[in-house]
């Protein structure tokens, strides 16, 4: 299988705080790969690196696609290949659902207006907001926002979805419509790292499940050996923390 | 006499009305002469001082605080009586607009920058992320929502810009001001002031008026 991304001894120091140590992750075509970690452990950093939206140190490299990452000419073109969903879904309050979707496809891809506004219909359809598709954000619930930015993200087709912690500012009862939605792009074989606190969605849909901690990968396998059976003392301190709540 | 005739003569009025009439003109063409070209000129400062290179940004940055710091009527005077000795000799109108522009631009300056500031970082990251270019994002993204927030604020400083432009009579541009107390030497009789004032009052009330609008509107719609 080809890999879609592949990071190869990642660092980003702030100041003379390390928030990455020295990261090496690949994530192949059509795999779902989810990152767990306690807080500050470098999981937002490392995601963010991947479409540059934090410069990383060097000698680290990062390659989506082909491509490797760094400022110039080719940015543009890796961040359209790369999409990103947030905690706090960042749609844009001034455009409908429907504009919010539109933009990047007819800005970036020069996708025709017609066009544009088809793909949006489906998007809109494959994540159940297009009853809401002439909406403002602030009009709607945080799940339904959260379904617009994937939808969002989506009309741009790219290669990879990058997921950063997008249920954990909704409400609880909110949760669960946004991971279904997860769910069923993993299944329908779209590549996604995610960062997440849902163990319950990783140990389900996760392929591969990492454990960051003090900006380094402890471990990495198969979701049953990280939940039931894992090798390292920290993931399962970690996760006894988790499953203690 | 009467304070009526005093104040409101009504011959004076008469005879005067065609000479402040013709001032209310050069100011009303000054001012938006001054605001425009200070909008303009804002603008592109706050993007430098934002964007630009780090020399491009210290620059932008001086300019602001100078002409935040210098009352508009030194610098009309300096740039009207003092620029001559170095051979640049600028009409009482040109002199006038350049002085308010320039002060204009670095208040305006300021005003973007606080709009464009007040946009959340996750828009710029979500613009990015999406791989909108930077004009892209700048234009479908940051500034019309940093639109909404400036609005108040440069409609004040249009306010000011008008009410600036009263300056200009000191270098002999004959606006509204200047046209009213010469009328009202020729007069000996001060109704031509107390109009001009009418007329001051006429053009920046429905002004201020819109600012409280304004602001009152954007308050209570947050971001859209
Ligand atoms: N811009 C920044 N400047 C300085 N320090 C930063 C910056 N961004 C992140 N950090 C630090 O880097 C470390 C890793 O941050 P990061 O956000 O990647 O953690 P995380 O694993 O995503 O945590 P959480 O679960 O709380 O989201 C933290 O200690 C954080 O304080
Ligand atoms: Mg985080």
């Amino acid at each position: 299988m080809t890999d879609i991304v592949s990071i190869s001894k990642l660092s980003k120091k702030f100041g003379s705080f390390t928030a990455l140590d020295g990261i090496d992750l690949n994530v192949a075509e059509g795999e779902v790969v989810c990152i767990i970690g306690p807080s500050g452990s470098g999981k937002s950093t490392l995601i963010r690196c991947i479409n540059l939206l934090e410069q990383f140190d060097s000698p680290g490299r990062i390659v989506v696609d082909g491509t490797t990452v760094k400022r110039g000419k080719e940015l543009a073109r890796v961040r359209a290949e790369v999409g990103m969903v947030f905690q706090s879904f960042n749609l844009f309050p001034h455009m409908t659902i429907r504009q919010n979707i539109k933009l990047a496809p007819m800005r970036v891809r020069k996708t025709g207006d017609q066009a544009a506004d088809k793909l949006a219909q489906q998007l809109m359809q494959q994540v159940g907001i297009e009853a809401q598709a002439d909406k403002y954000p602030d009009q709607l619930s945080g799940g339904q926002q959260q379904r617009v930015a994937i939808a969002r993200a989506l009309a741009m087709k790219p290669r990879i979805l990058l997921f950063d912690e997008p249920t954990s500012s909704l409400d609880p009862e909110m949760v669960g419509e946004v991971l279904d939605v997860m769910k069923r792009l993993a299944e329908s074989g779209v590549t996604m790292l995610v960062v997440t606190h849902e163990m319950g969605f990783a140990r389900q849909v996760a392929d591969r499940v990492v454990f960051m901690d003090g900006g380094k990968i402890v471990e990495t396998g198969k979701p049953d050996a990280i939940f039931d059976d894992p090798r390292e003392a920290r993931t399962r301190n970690f996760l006894n923390a988790i499953l203690a709540h | 006499m009467s304070f009526a005739e005093t104040f409101f003569n009504w011959d004076v009025l008469v005879n005067s009305f065609p000479l402040l009439l013709s001032g209310l003109k050069i100011t009303l063409f000054l001012g938006v002469v001054a605001i425009i070209a200070g909008l303009v000129l804002g603008l592109i400062v706050a993007l430098v001082r934002l964007y630009g290179v780090k020399p491009a940004r210290i620059i932008a940055k001086i300019y602001i605080d100078i002409f935040r710091s210098i009352p508009i009527l030194v610098l009309l005077i300096v740039v009207y009586y003092a620029l001559p000795f170095v051979g640049l000799r600028l009409s009482p109108f040109m002199s006038a607009a350049l002085a308010l522009t320039l002060v204009s631009g670095a208040y305006t300056a300021e005003i973007f920058r606080a709009g464009i500031e007040a946009i959340p970082r996750g828009q710029f990251e979500a613009s990015q992320a999406l791989g909108l270019s930077y004009r892209h994002m700048m234009a479908d993204i940051v500034l019309p929502q940093a639109i909404r927030i400036v609005i108040p604020p440069l409609t004040n400083n249009c306010i000011n810009v008008m009410k600036d432009t009263a300056l200009a009579s000191v270098v002999a541009m004959p606006d509204l001001l200047k046209q009213a107390t010469q009328a009202q030497a020729l007069e000996a009789n001060p109704t031509p002031l107390i109009v001009a004032a009418l007329m001051y009052i006429a053009i920046l009330w429905p002004l201020v008026y819109l600012v409280g609008r304004l602001e009152k509107k954007y308050r209570n719609e947050v971001a859209r």
